[in-house]
């Protein structure tokens, strides 16, 4: 059966709706480029913020897209982080841009292997084996302390300037810069992928495999494609940390890293690409602020806001920034009703 | 009349505002201590903020003319978290002197920021020894593994004991541990029957405990992170060990005094080495555990003296600067410092910056109902091995 021209229409505005900026989006990005002038003193903990919101964003992917749950994402973190800091130790990649992106391609390269076994298996499954896959990559960097440093950590990594211009300083003002640049196009390509066919393509597959597999869409390809994506992501995340500390270190690879960062994603909801971000904002002001306010009962306070969301969002607890967002579209002049409502949102249950 | 008492107070709030204000420009000395107050280390940064709370309550917040301001921040134990906090202390606190460390990335990573800012990195617990080689500003008033584990060694090869099995975590300090003991334990003739290596993450030690039985050596030698102890213990004496004649040796790690108290009669007859015991049969020292014990209700352990003899460390060197606190100054001022700690008399090490002092060797007996390492035997003014043999 032809759709008629009018469904046709109607699907491709609604699409371009989807990809469309929100005013809230532009605020949020001039806001954080803002930030590389508006407060100088800030741009330690905001280069954090940069690379934990990528990383967030990389789980995101594959979490808030795909419906793929991992407690082992810091694997990827940790490949970036000492490919990255070898790369630079040993003098073979000096430019840390290209070290960044051979971080990203390594994790990415291991991302696509380990993909298969993750198809294997419902959620607990899948669980298992990342949790798995990190814990034999901190395993193996431990035993290969000649090379790793082992528990001492990579030490003696000498970080050259950015593109050979732009040093990096002791208050971190290259360092926020460059991590807000690398997030910010990475971000673009992201937006761009989940809002193409592709993504939604995904979407299907994370709401229904079963039936996704019966109208034609082949979901492990897409499994293995948006975790091998999402892994380069974490490695690229990874490589900023070992070029802003000079540093690599086993914990890189703990599960800590990855409880951590599901938390960052739950605090600030997957499934909208900004999630991750805003997670990652509150989570590290939270984190400081209330760490150096009380230095031995914070995680007490973050549990407690994490047990306020939750009950808040009880339904879904990915989700409880939905009805903010329901506001933000309806305060949107561009996005008239009939678009709206196959949004995002729900994707079915 | 109102008024009066209006005007009354806000002239003693700006004599105040100007007294502070006096103070400040005299100037502030300010340390930022970097500890784990949370996460799998939290026990050490306990023990180490108690300990500079003491230090700062016995003697006054202000030496040479300066007021000394102590910022705290939890690290919890992590690396690049380390980083950043340092790197924020120096930058936005334009802190002097950053102190802390228990674990030794954490020493490791704020190096090159000690080294780039110019300033005092004084690490009151990490014990590997490359640390203090990493930056000319890193002073270190905790040990080092090596100095312990050398001396345990020299101790065991003159008490009889010809064959050991070794058992480490599998770690870095691990590694340190088992590697010195048995270079010196080798050099006095005496054999390694295995050297065994346990996960560091949830160890069960009872098969490796077997594996050690049924080589029958004389003694085993361990090495574990301080808060393992306990179980190693209970699984050594569960496999009647004890009873078939094996004597358990080691550095002061595993019978931490902060533990030590709830090990249980197993812990009995264990001889190690190490650089500080609550039991310490010194004036100074009993001063020091009643005043500490009065204030937190724990007792010290090996890393509080880390904390404490840091602080008094800092406040000596700028008594000698006469408050000048840069950072070629204080180091400067730092080197060859001699002074009579809790754990007895210890030296900064002009050379590397080290720090040089007894190492004890002690038995855990059991004193009016509780346990403690009961120092025997001392070995005098004992420098870092690794950083002597080099020269």
């Amino acid at each position: 059966m032809i759709p008629s021209p009018a469904a046709i229409r109607a699907a491709t505005e609604w699409l371009s709706a989807r990809a469309r900026w929100h005013p809230l989006e532009m605020l949020f990005w001039l806001a954080a480029f803002a930030a590389i002038f508006v407060l100088p003193d800030q741009h330690l903990i905001l280069t954090e913020i940069a690379w934990l919101g990528l990383f967030a964003l990389s789980l995101d992917l594959i979490l808030g897209y795909a419906g793929i749950i991992s407690l082992g994402h810091a694997a990827f973190l940790g490949l970036g982080a000492y490919t990255a800091a070898l790369l630079a130790k040993f003098h073979i990649v000096d430019e840390p841009v290209l070290a960044l992106l051979c971080g990203g391609f390594v994790a990415m390269a291991v991302g696509f292997v380990t993909s298969f076994l993750v198809l294997r298996g419902s959620d607990l499954t899948r669980l298992m084996v990342t949790l798995g896959v990190a814990l034999i990559l901190a395993e193996i960097a431990n035993r290969n302390g000649w090379l790793t440093g082992g528990a001492d950590g990579l030490q003696g990594v000498d970080i050259k300037p950015v593109l050979g211009l732009f040093p990096f300083d002791l208050a971190g003002h290259t360092g926020y810069t460059y991590c807000l640049i690398v997030l910010f196009i990475l971000f673009l390509l992201a937006r761009r992928l989940v809002n193409s066919p592709f993504g939604l393509s995904l979407l299907s597959v994370k709401s229904n495999p079963l039936r996704a597999l019966a109208i034609g869409i082949s979901v492990d390809t897409r499994l293995v494609i948006i975790y091998t994506i999402s892994a380069f992501y974490a490695g690229v995340a990874g490589a900023l940390v070992a070029q802003t500390t000079a540093f690599a270190s086993l914990d890189l690879f703990s599960f800590d890293r990855s409880a951590d960062l599901l938390l960052v994603l739950i605090i600030g909801g997957a499934g909208y690409l900004y999630g991750g971000l805003i997670g990652a904002i509150i989570f590290k002001f939270m984190q400081d602020y209330l760490s150096a306010l009380t230095p031995q009962y914070w995680p007490f306070w973050i549990g407690l806001v994490l047990v306020v969301l939750v009950l808040v969002g009880r339904e879904r607890i990915t989700s409880w920034t939905t009805p903010i967002r329901r506001l933000a579209a309806r305060l949107d002049w561009r996005t008239t009703a009939h678009l709206t409502a196959p949004s995002t949102e729900e994707p079915g249950h | 009349m109102m008024s009066k008492y209006v005007t009354g107070a806000v002239a003693a709030l700006a004599l105040g505002a100007l007294a502070t204000g006096g103070a400040y420009a005299q100037g502030t000395v300010k340390i930022g201590l970097i500890v784990s107050m949370t996460g799998q280390q939290a026990s050490t940064g306990k023990q180490i903020k108690a300990a500079v709370d003491l230090y700062m309550k016995q003697h006054g917040d202000t030496v040479a003319g300066k007021k000394i301001e102590v910022i705290l921040r939890d690290s919890g134990s992590v690396p690049d978290h380390t980083k950043r906090l340092a790197q924020e202390l120096i930058v936005n606190d334009h802190v002097n002197i950053i102190a802390g460390f228990e674990i030794t990335p954490a020493a490791l990573v704020a190096a090159p920021l000690a080294t780039k800012a110019k300033v005092v990195e004084l690490v009151m617990a990490a014990g590997t020894s490359i640390i203090t080689e990493k930056s000319p500003y890193i002073v270190r008033t905790s040990f080092t593994v090596p100095q312990s584990a050398v001396i345990i060694a020299d101790w065991a090869a003159q008490n009889k004991i010809k064959k050991v099995v070794t058992i480490v975590s599998d770690y870095a300090p691990g590694y340190d541990a088992e590697k010195s003991f048995t270079e010196r334990f080798k050099s006095h003739g005496g054999q390694i029957l295995q050297a065994i290596r346990v996960p560091l993450a949830n160890p069960d030690f009872a098969p490796f405990l077997q594996r050690a039985a049924d080589a029958k050596p004389d003694a085993i030698y361990i090495f574990v992170p301080s808060g393992q102890g306990g179980t190693f213990m209970k699984q050594f004496t569960e496999r009647g060990l004890d009873k078939a004649g094996i004597k358990l040796i080691g550095t002061g790690d595993v019978t931490d005094d902060d533990l030590l108290p709830g090990m249980g009669d197993a812990a009995i007859g264990t001889v190690t080495a190490h650089m500080y015991s609550a039991d310490h049969q010194s004036a100074a020292n009993k001063a020091y555990v009643a005043a500490f014990e009065k204030a937190n209700h724990f007792r010290p352990n090996f890393m509080s003296v880390g904390g404490y003899d840091g602080m008094h460390l800092i406040y000596a060197a700028l008594k000698k600067t006469k408050g000048k606190a840069d950072a070629e100054s204080l180091i400067a001022a730092m080197k060859g410092m001699k002074w009579e700690s809790p754990r007895g008399p210890i030296e900064i090490d002009p050379q590397t910056r080290d720090i040089i002092q007894n190492i004890y060797i002690r038995k855990v007996e059991k004193k009016d109902g509780q346990l403690y390492n009961v120092e025997f035997e001392t070995f005098k003014a004992v420098k870092d091995p690794v950083k002597a043999a080099k020269k």
